[in-house]
């Protein structure tokens, strides 16, 4: 058992965390919720001694009768990995790509002189077993590249389980991952705690995800827990007022949208898209990988539909199709009517625009923000005259000061950035915008404003959004209609409502069943 | 693996044939005819005749090509034209003092790099570090052969423990032969060693910020454990195409020092050929020294996949 008590952490003078108290007991889950910032994974690595360095730390860090926060270096490398450890949100590169899974289970018996050398493969095999990755299909010998997101997290855990620890701390082990793979991997978490005894402490943005897994939650804000009960209780209570507003903001349905109209604007014929895989033989046919397979759709006047499915799907494939950027096979798609195709002409592009995901790796970063709003002008050939006027008004629609226009991106906050994004993509009035994952790395509160911000627009402006993402609730909140996409087709078409209320496809049926929510009694006052 | 190698000596044989052509062109399309312009101006008729028959210029361009490529191949590189000795013979010769010096150089360069470089990178901000990176920067910006003249002036001079330049040749003994070298290879191994300690540590720092450091070291393993099992092997991979990039450069690049220190290496034989117009000569050591880089690549690339199991394609 594990008790943090007064917890604070400060680096030159900035306070990080102030008076954390948690206990987390043997065979429990506790969930650690909170917004990007809050502190959560600082706690975590206070937890494990593997702070940043210039850090200040005041308090104690409780296990059984250890003091961690008194132990040395060396002292803090036995804990590690065998009484305390620790699994990490991006499971495509926690492992090293040179080592074979096997070796790397293997080293933290080894590393703390548990087993010889034979003994630690043996175990190693049956820990991955044990986490669902059996010798057969899943030998010791196989390197990280050769497995999925949602088996590399597996091999995370067994290396984390292998020495039986007292704690298993778990900083968004699912965020990256798939729905179905998300649930799978929480289940196996769970199962893990019941059988061996040991803590979980679960961080996690997600509320939903704690509802089903945690004993007990504590909520974060700023450094500070501001709220902690047992999980029942706290959902049902809500006792602060911060709670309150997180969950508001992660069930956050816009309202005012537009109605649509039944002019189609995006018509997607029988769209097939084919990648060369690499050939087997030197002089044999390259085998082609079909993305995308006959897949058609059509997207109305003023529509938000939404397009859901895993990764690996196609839809992003689908979506660089539609903005012209790569050719199709087979099929078409036309954009009122004309053809998009990767040569058409760049006014035609003006059109459609598109918001990615990452909204730090999706602007230059030497650029200005005036000049990166204004980008998309050269589809017209020349700026107009009135660019820096036309700019303004488009940071002004999304809500940002005219000032941010001489300034460069790496100065905004990421849900700012976001808003660039949309203001770079409203510049030209395009009639149809590509949200692809626009909100999926946006922390809850910030993201119901840009929801509130999309819906308003729209209804403004009455453009049309394709809306891509994983997330099943911010498609139900925001679009129409819903596609269900899987292994390059669709396999679901229909109104979002009825969709998400009476799935007919068993795949959508699966997806929408392997999202975690909250129980509905609980948010009954 | 076995896959991967084939197809690596297959692209491997396509660049040689390449290269070879491209040199043939070249040679060719040099104004004029090859034996005229070897003899200068003033030749004779009679001799430029005689030169062209003696160089088999006479036969259709594709039997020309064929006859040289053949005689590369049987070790046949033609007969130097002011040497009057068999080419295959000169380049031995030299190869006997540049590839030995290549490797005294490099061998030290990759010795003093790697142990200085993962230093630096172990104290990324401190006072040592920020030391060995000017330490480094001095060692590229300094002219090689004014190093050289430096080495010379302690350690043959002053301190008289080597000899100023000259090699004795093999036959009087291995280590004697080495000592020779030692000198030019040390003044050629240090802005070499200064490039790879410097890509070393950046590459290190880069592989210490990786996601899989922090898996180690939530595994209990310590921060020295940790570079040890996990950050070499994969912080080795952006080094090894230096290394190979190195090689090929001091196998024929070494010119400078080998006038320095009075050695006969290859980077000498090609200059005094260029400079003497000994065409014959010249063509077969640039394609002999084309082989040796794209032999270099092969291997490089056939350590990469010792390296990083992701290029092995498993079937």
């Amino acid at each position: 058992m594990i008790r943090i008590e007064d917890l604070a952490l400060s680096i030159f003078g900035t306070p990080i965390l102030r008076d954390v108290d948690l206990t987390v007991a043997a065979g429990q889950v506790f969930g650690l919720v909170g917004e990007s910032g809050s502190g959560k994974s600082m706690t975590a690595l206070a937890l494990m001694g593997l702070l940043p360095r210039g850090m200040t730390t005041s308090g104690q860090i409780w296990l059984d009768d250890t003091d961690l926060t008194k132990l040395d270096e060396d002292a803090m490398c036995a804990i590690r990995g065998r009484r305390v450890s620790m699994i990490f949100q991006e499971p495509m590169t926690a492992l090293n790509p040179v080592k074979t899974i096997g070796d790397q289970v293997a080293e933290t018996l080894l590393i703390h002189g548990r087993a010889s050398r034979n003994d630690a493969r043996r175990i190693a095999a049956e820990k991955l077993t044990r986490v669902g990755l059996p010798q057969d299909r899943f030998p010791l010998d196989r390197y990280p590249h050769e497995l999925s997101g949602g088996q590399r997290q597996r091999v995370c855990i067994a290396m984390a389980i292998a020495l039986h620890p007292n704690l298993l701390i778990a900083d968004e082990p699912t965020t990256a991952l798939d729905v179905t793979t998300q649930a799978q991997i929480l289940d196996l978490l769970k199962e893990l705690v019941a059988e061996d005894g040991m803590g979980l402490l679960l961080i996690t943005h997600d509320l939903a995800v704690v509802a089903g897994m945690a004993d007990h939650v504590a909520v974060m804000r700023k450094g500070e827990i501001v709220e902690q009960a047992e999980t029942e209780t706290l959902f049902r209570n809500m006792s602060h007022p911060y709670t309150r507003q997180l969950l508001d903001a992660s069930g956050h349905v816009p309202d005012g949208q537009a109605i649509p109209q039944d002019t189609p604007l995006l018509e997607v014929r029988s769209a097939v898209r084919d990648y060369p895989l690499p050939r087997t033989h030197l002089f044999g046919p390259t085998p082609q990988f079909r993305a995308v397979d006959e897949v058609s759709f059509t997207l109305n006047k003023g529509e938000s539909l939404g397009l859901v499915g895993e990764s690996g799907c196609g839809k992003s494939t689908l979506s660089r199709a539609i903005l012209g950027l790569e050719p199709l096979q087979s099929g078409e798609i036309l954009l009122n009517g004309t053809p998009i195709a990767p040569d058409m002409p760049h006014a035609r592009r003006a059109g459609l625009q598109v918001v990615f995901q990452d909204p730090y790796g999706s602007f230059n970063p030497r650029w200005t923000v005036e000049r990166l709003v204004a980008e998309p002008f050269h589809l017209l050939g020349s700026r107009p005259l009135d660019w820096r006027d036309r700019v303004r008004d488009a940071l002004a629609e999304v809500g940002l000061d005219p000032d941010a226009m001489t300034r460069y991106p790496h100065e905004f906050s990421g849900g700012q950035r976001q808003r660039i994004a949309i203001a770079r993509a409203l510049i030209l009035r395009p009639e149809l915008i590509i949200l692809d994952e626009a909100v999926s790395a946006l922390d809850v509160s910030i993201r119901a404003d840009i929801l509130d911000l999309l819906a308003e627009l729209q209804s403004r402006h009455g453009m049309g959004y394709l809306f891509i993402s994983h997330d099943l609730g911010v498609v139900r909140s925001i679009t129409d209609r819903v596609l269900v996409m899987k292994a390059g087709k669709i396999v679901e078409d229909g109104a979002t409502e009825a969709v998400f209320a009476a799935p007919q496809h068993t795949y959508t049926q699966t997806l929408i069943n392997a999202a975690p929510v909250i129980p509905p009694a609980w948010k009954e006052a | 693996m076995l896959r991967y190698v084939l197809t690596r000596a297959l692209s491997l044989g396509l660049s040689l044939v390449v290269a070879s052509l491209v040199i043939f062109a070249m040679i060719e399309v040099i104004p004029g005819d090859p034996a005229s312009f070897m003899l200068g101006l003033n030749a004779q008729p009679e001799a430029v005749a005689a030169l062209r028959d003696d160089l088999g210029l006479n036969g259709s361009l594709v039997t020309r090509y064929l006859d040289w490529v053949g005689g590369l191949m049987t070790g046949d590189f033609g007969i130097s034209y002011t040497y009057r000795v068999p080419v295959a013979e000169l380049v031995l010769e030299r190869l006997q003092v540049s590839l030995p010096l290549a490797l005294y150089a490099l061998g030290l360069s990759t010795l003093i790099a790697i142990p200085v470089g993962m230093f630096a990178a172990a104290r990324q901000g401190r006072t040592s570090d920020y030391a060995i990176m000017g330490a480094t920067q001095l060692g590229i910006a300094i002219p090689n052969f004014w190093f050289a003249m430096l080495l010379v002036m302690l350690f043959a001079v002053q301190l008289r423990w080597f000899s100023a330049g000259g090699f004795p040749g093999w036959d009087e003994g291995f280590w004697l032969a080495m000592k020779a070298l030692t000198l030019p290879a040390v003044a050629l191994a240090l802005p070499q060693a200064s490039i790879l300690a410097r890509v070393m540590r950046s590459s290190l720092l880069d592989v210490l910020h990786q996601d899989y450091m922090r898996t180690a070291r939530a595994k209990g393993l310590s921060i020295a454990q940790a570079t040890r099992h996990h950050a070499l092997r994969n912080a080795l991979i952006p080094v090894l195409t230096i290394i190979g990039l190195q090689f090929s450069f001091l196998l024929a690049g070494a010119i400078i020092i080998e006038n320095v220190f009075f050695l006969p290496g290859l980077g000498r034989l090609i200059f005094q050929a260029i400079t003497q117009r000994d065409l014959v000569v010249v063509e077969s050591v640039v394609m002999l020294l084309v082989f040796a880089v794209i032999l270099v690549t092969f291997l490089i690339d056939v350590a990469y996949a010792v390296v990083d199991p992701r290029l092995r394609r498993r079937r």
